[in-house]
């Protein structure tokens, strides 16, 4: 009976296994500890792996005219660096180093879980929210520190007509302290529908009529993720920027 | 509804219910990890990569300013030398045109005296001949008058009146003259 | 019962995602527009598109968490 269901009338669809997290040596019922070396150990292994190969290896010649690897390190760095300056201001530069690495990690995380049978490590909740709630939390402390009270002049909209001051100001921050939910939620969604869809999409091609329809659907599906994969890294990271001028420059 | 139940025999051998996001018990690994992950990314980037690339960045801005300023040396030469060349052409030129108004000047000169030997010249002919043309109109008039009063001294004493000459020739001459 | 409710539940919050695609395309058309008419000063805000755009995205995203949740976890 099983094996009728299975193999004629219902599809399989387990669009969510890919997420699951498994420790990386023994069997799948092993238990997780906090120190157990999982599939999400080793992708996350794989993009500092990465990123030293992008970034150092890559640099190593220190070509005054770069190779083609060279030429993507200083693109990186020039697009970060140059959005870091825009967007927050000459101050900014300081905190250059931690958003490249946010830049980076996510990056590199994304693509390496676009590579078929690999685990994504920014597609769930907490790799993410730790993301998130870490620039939120060193945002607030540094608006804090830098300006002391009148960081809370961010809620204050002083250009607005005064009675409608302390409306906006409770819009102001109930969307401040939903930021970091936002910030994290957006990326770990992106990251899980687009796969999910394309395990779905895979999972039609287990119909041999509309197969090659799947397939398609498969490779475009992998086209837009390439892209939303890049564009998710770049919000993460520009939006990380604006909060940052935030807390640097409170006051609207 | 037997997928459901498959699900669950999954879920019973170990694999976490429904959301693998959503499994609580692999949270603290995952942090764990990720924490590690992200300081070794830091590490990375911060001591070795980023220094690095702006090193690289920065050489690459020194080569090429110093390639330009090498570049408006030798274009701010190449305009010494065409101002020398400009300046020697100018001056050539300028000499061969004060040569060119010398020798138009002295051939002018030497024309001017030629010119006014020969006018002078021209000028004693032309007096001469009128000296002699008015000799001759002179001659003439005499004759005339001479021939006026001896006709007329003839006409009178045809008349049969006596011709007194003195009277006549002052006669003819009033009439001359008027 | 209770599980095909949540089933019906996931659709309707499936449809946020095609809301969200409306705003999404609300603000690419709109900066098209505007770039369009005034092509110099486009290059300036593309980053104040893609915040635009990772804003109206998150709520459709939001929408496919909830899906998710009524699907797998409830």
């Amino acid at each position: 009976m099983a094996d009728d269901a299975k193999g004629g009338g219902g599809l399989e669809f387990h669009p969510m296994d890919q997420f699951i997290v498994k420790p990386l040596f023994g069997d799948v019922g092993d238990p997780v500890h906090w120190y157990t070396i999982t599939n999400a150990t080793l992708w996350l292994a794989l993009a500092v792996l990465a990123i030293i190969g992008l970034m150092v290896l890559t640099t190593s010649k220190r070509a005054v005219v770069p190779g083609r690897g060279q030429s993507i390190a200083e693109l990186m760095y020039g697009f970060v660096y140059k959005m870091v300056e825009d967007v927050t201001g000459k101050d900014g530069i300081k905190y250059f180093p931690y958003i490249m690495t946010l830049f980076m990690f996510i990056l590199c995380a994304n693509f390496l879980g676009l590579i078929p049978m690999s685990f994504t490590t920014t597609s769930h909740i907490a790799v993410t929210a730790i993301l998130g709630f870490g620039v939120f939390f060193a945002v607030t402390i540094l608006g804090f520190v830098k300006n002391g009270a009148s960081f809370l002049g961010l809620f204050w909209v002083s250009s607005a007509p005064l009675p409608l001051r302390p409306v906006l100001a409770i819009i102001e921050i109930i969307s401040y302290f939903v930021r970091p939910v936002s910030h994290s939620i957006r990326l770990a969604g992106n990251m899980m529908a687009g796969h999910a869809v394309l395990k779905v999409f895979a999972g039609f091609a287990q119909v041999a009529a509309i197969a090659p329809v799947a397939i398609i659907g498969v490779m475009a599906i992998y086209g837009l993720e390439v892209l939303v994969s890049a564009i998710q890294a770049y919000v993460f990271t520009i939006l990380t920027c604006v909060y940052l001028k935030d807390a640097l420059h409170p006051h609207h | 509804m037997a997928e459901n139940t498959n699900a669950l025999g999954e879920v019973a051998v170990g694999a976490p219910p429904g959301m693998p996001q959503l499994d609580i018990g692999t949270f603290d690994n995952q942090v764990f990890w990720l924490l590690i992950t992200l300081v070794a990314i830091y590490f990375v980037l911060s001591r070795v990569a980023l220094p690095r690339i702006a090193a690289i960045l920065a050489e690459r801005q020194g080569t090429i300013t110093n390639d330009i300023a090498a570049a408006e040396d030798l274009k701010s030469q190449a305009e010494a030398a065409e101002a020398a060349y400009d300046k020697a052409l100018a001056d050539a030129r300028a000499e061969a045109q004060r040569i060119a108004g010398e020798t138009k000047a002295a051939i002018q000169a030497d024309l001017d005296v030629a010119i006014e030997k020969a006018d002078a010249e021209i000028a004693a002919k032309a007096a001469e001949s009128e000296k002699a043309i008015a000799e001759i109109r002179a001659g003439a008039m005499e004759a005339v008058a001479e021939v006026a009063k001896d006709t007329a001294q003839d006409i009178v004493a045809a008349m049969g009146g006596t011709a007194d000459a003195a009277k006549i020739a002052a006669a003819v001459d009033t009439r001359m003259k008027g | 019962m209770e599980g095909e409710l949540a089933h019906i539940g996931a659709g309707l919050a499936a449809i946020g995602s095609g809301a969200a695609a409306i705003g999404v395309g609300h603000v690419a058309g709109n900066f098209l527009a505007g770039a369009l008419r005034n092509p110099s000063a486009a290059a300036g805000q593309t980053a104040t598109l893609f915040i635009g755009i990772a804003f109206a995205e998150a709520l459709g995203i939001f929408s496919f968490l909830v899906a998710l949740l009524l699907m797998f976890a409830v």
